[in-house]
């Protein structure tokens, strides 16, 4: 799920793996952090402005894509950085290497591969619901980072994915099934039989099935940064079911 | 005083059951200590089972019988009996009085989940490809177009995979039911589920290209073919030997371990070099057979056996290596000198 925020997957966010205990970091490496999360706490409000000046400017989404493109693919592949980042934090290579392979599969192979769909309000939901999520989640993640977490920014990454998360699974899925027509009638990214290889691909077909594993995989996402919540917030204590 | 009953509690006596002291000119007999069991959930810790007179002597085995007379839902095999909540489980050979307890122990009991036998897994994962290959390769109808419906592919090499891979399954599952000695009986239902998707959905996507009208022989022809069947060939025989070569390191209803080494047969002479020869020949059948058929999700199912058999051998490699003093420092897990 690319709206989906993974709690730990941060930079930073060491403290809420750890139950309050803090790992210390080399100096170096909470230097270089702290730079990130800044950086990329900038990048999407930057991101943001662009997109509400654009909007208050001509009134309407169409053309909104094009003119943020630039800096969403920038920022948006610099996070694949975070899956590096793990290796210093100690978080989940694999959920975070997930969640960001996503948000590049929806940037590249879907809004920048397929240009008619770049006009769709399914866009611009999720790109709404990505720039409140991200500027929300970096600066957890930068005010963790120097102990001084404000608890309006803890409330605001644990609340606001409750209608953030299923708008951005909604405006994904959306997008994606309005890029199925354009996909099947160009054949793109897909490969046909007779070949030497002996395999074939159908990008069309492909999609359908990502659309389908939704299915499995919100839920129990949702249900995770449900049970996070709970915890951060509440000072629940989850018996986690262990296998 | 005589015939005295002696103190069943205080001074650190609990638990001990002692005779009366024989009348006088008689031998004494030998004091009997039993333990008491009792078993607490590991994750809330709330009182499960309490067992008294329990022979020192009894192992974990029978311990679990017991707790499984009053909690029939919980048979044996699911069953994680460990002496710390967290802890690792207890072997069911661990006899109870050389483990660090009082005399009264106390378990933490996980349950492992329904348990499905190994044998059942490994019969139904194989059984899943060799059927499921042959499907394709009879071109049964609704896999290919109709006009192709029970033809046959012009090529040889088709043809001599469907062997290649028919045997190759043939083999595991005759292994399975003649050659392995398994340790542990069982495994978590939930992987019956996990390891059919993986071999039946890779043995079906494998088979529809190999066996597809389309299909594209190799690109050097019969040399590749005979090169390709030569190293399967040669990796099978050697997988078989060193399943045979392992099997006969263990008496049949043990569990011992012991260090695998080379035999007269040449095949088993591997073992010099590597920890785990028996998966650096399954993935040498596996890489033979991607040149048989020049297909590249046979490359992808033989890379991802590697990566899972490299894990494993990984894995088996440490345990060797803790467990015995005198292992052979040459050996690598999986691939000599590298991996």
């Amino acid at each position: 799920m690319a709206s989906s925020e993974e709690d730990g997957s941060g930079n930073g966010s060491v403290e809420e793996k750890e139950n309050g205990k803090k790992r210390s970091l080399g100096a170096l490496a909470t230097a270089w952090l702290i730079f990130y999360n800044i950086a990329m706490t900038a990048g999407w409000l930057v991101l943001g402005i662009a997109m509400a000046r654009f909007y208050i400017q001509r009134g309407t989404h169409r053309g909104l894509f094009r003119s943020v493109q630039k800096i969403l693919k920038f920022f948006q592949t610099f996070a694949l950085l975070e899956v590096v980042h793990c290796a210093v934090v100690h978080t989940s290579v694999l959920v975070t290497g997930v969640q960001v392979s996503s948000r590049i599969f929806m940037v590249w192979f879907i809004a920048h591969s397929i240009k008619q769909i770049q006009n769709e309000e399914s866009v611009i939901l999720f790109l709404v619901v990505w720039t409140v999520t991200e500027i929300t989640r970096y600066s957890f993640y930068t005010f963790n980072l120097l102990n001084h977490l404000p608890y309006f920014i803890k409330w605001a990454r644990y609340n606001f994915f409750i209608i953030l998360y299923p708008a951005g699974v909604a405006g994904e899925l959306l997008t994606i099934y309005a890029a199925l027509p354009y996909v099947k009638k160009t054949g793109m990214y897909s490969l046909r039989l007779p070949n030497k290889y002996n395999v074939s691909f159908d990008y069309y077909y492909f999609l359908i099935i990502v659309m389908f594993s939704y299915i499995p995989l919100f839920p129990q996402l949702y249900l995770h940064m449900l049970r996070q919540r709970r915890k951060v917030l509440h000072g629940e204590v989850i018996v986690e079911k262990d296998d | 005083m005589e015939g005295t009953a002696l103190p069943l509690e205080g001074g650190g006596l609990e638990g001990l059951t002692l005779r009366r002291p024989p009348p006088p000119g008689k031998k004494a007999k030998k004091a009997v200590l039993f333990f008491e069991v009792e078993i607490l959930d590991a994750k809330t810790r709330e009182k499960l089972c309490f067992l008294d007179k329990v022979e020192p002597q009894a192992t974990i085995a029978e311990i679990k019988n017991l707790f499984t007379k009053t909690h029939p839902q919980w048979y044996p095999a699911r069953q994680s009996l460990r002496l710390e909540p967290k802890g690792r489980s207890l072997k069911d050979e661990d006899v109870l009085q050389s483990l660090p307890v009082g005399t009264t122990a106390t378990f933490y009991f996980r349950d492992l989940g329904a348990q499905i036998s190994w044998v059942t897994v490994f019969l139904t994962e194989y059984a899943g490809p060799l059927l499921i290959y042959l499907l394709f390769y009879f071109r049964v109808p609704f896999l290919y177009g109709p006009r192709y419906d029970f033809t046959a592919s012009r090529h040889a090499v088709v043809h001599l995979a469907c062997a290649c891979h028919s045997f190759h399954y043939i083999k595991r599952l005759l292994e399975t039911l003649f050659v392995h000695r398994f340790s542990h009986g069982t495994m978590p239902l939930r992987n019956i589920f996990k390891n059919c998707t993986y071999y039946w959905g890779f043995a079906a996507w494998m088979a529809y290209y190999i066996n597809h009208p389309l299909y594209t022989p190799p690109a050097y022809g019969d040399e590749q073919v005979k090169l390709a069947l030569a190293v399967f060939l040669f990796c099978q025989l050697g997988n078989f030997s060193i399943h045979v070569a392992l099997r006969n390191l263990r008496p049949a209803g043990s569990k011992t371990r012991k260090i695998p080494y080379p035999t007269r047969n040449p095949f088993t002479w591997l073992f010099l070099l590597v920890s785990c020869p028996n998966y650096t020949y399954e993935v040498g059948s596996w890489i033979g057979f991607t040149i048989m058929t020049q297909c590249l999700p046979v490359a992808l199912f033989s890379l991802v056996g590697f990566v899972q058999m490299a894990i494993w051998a990984q894995g088996k490699h440490r345990s060797y290596l803790r467990e015995f003093r005198d292992y052979p420092p040459l050996r690598s897990p999986i691939v000599p000198f590298l991996l």
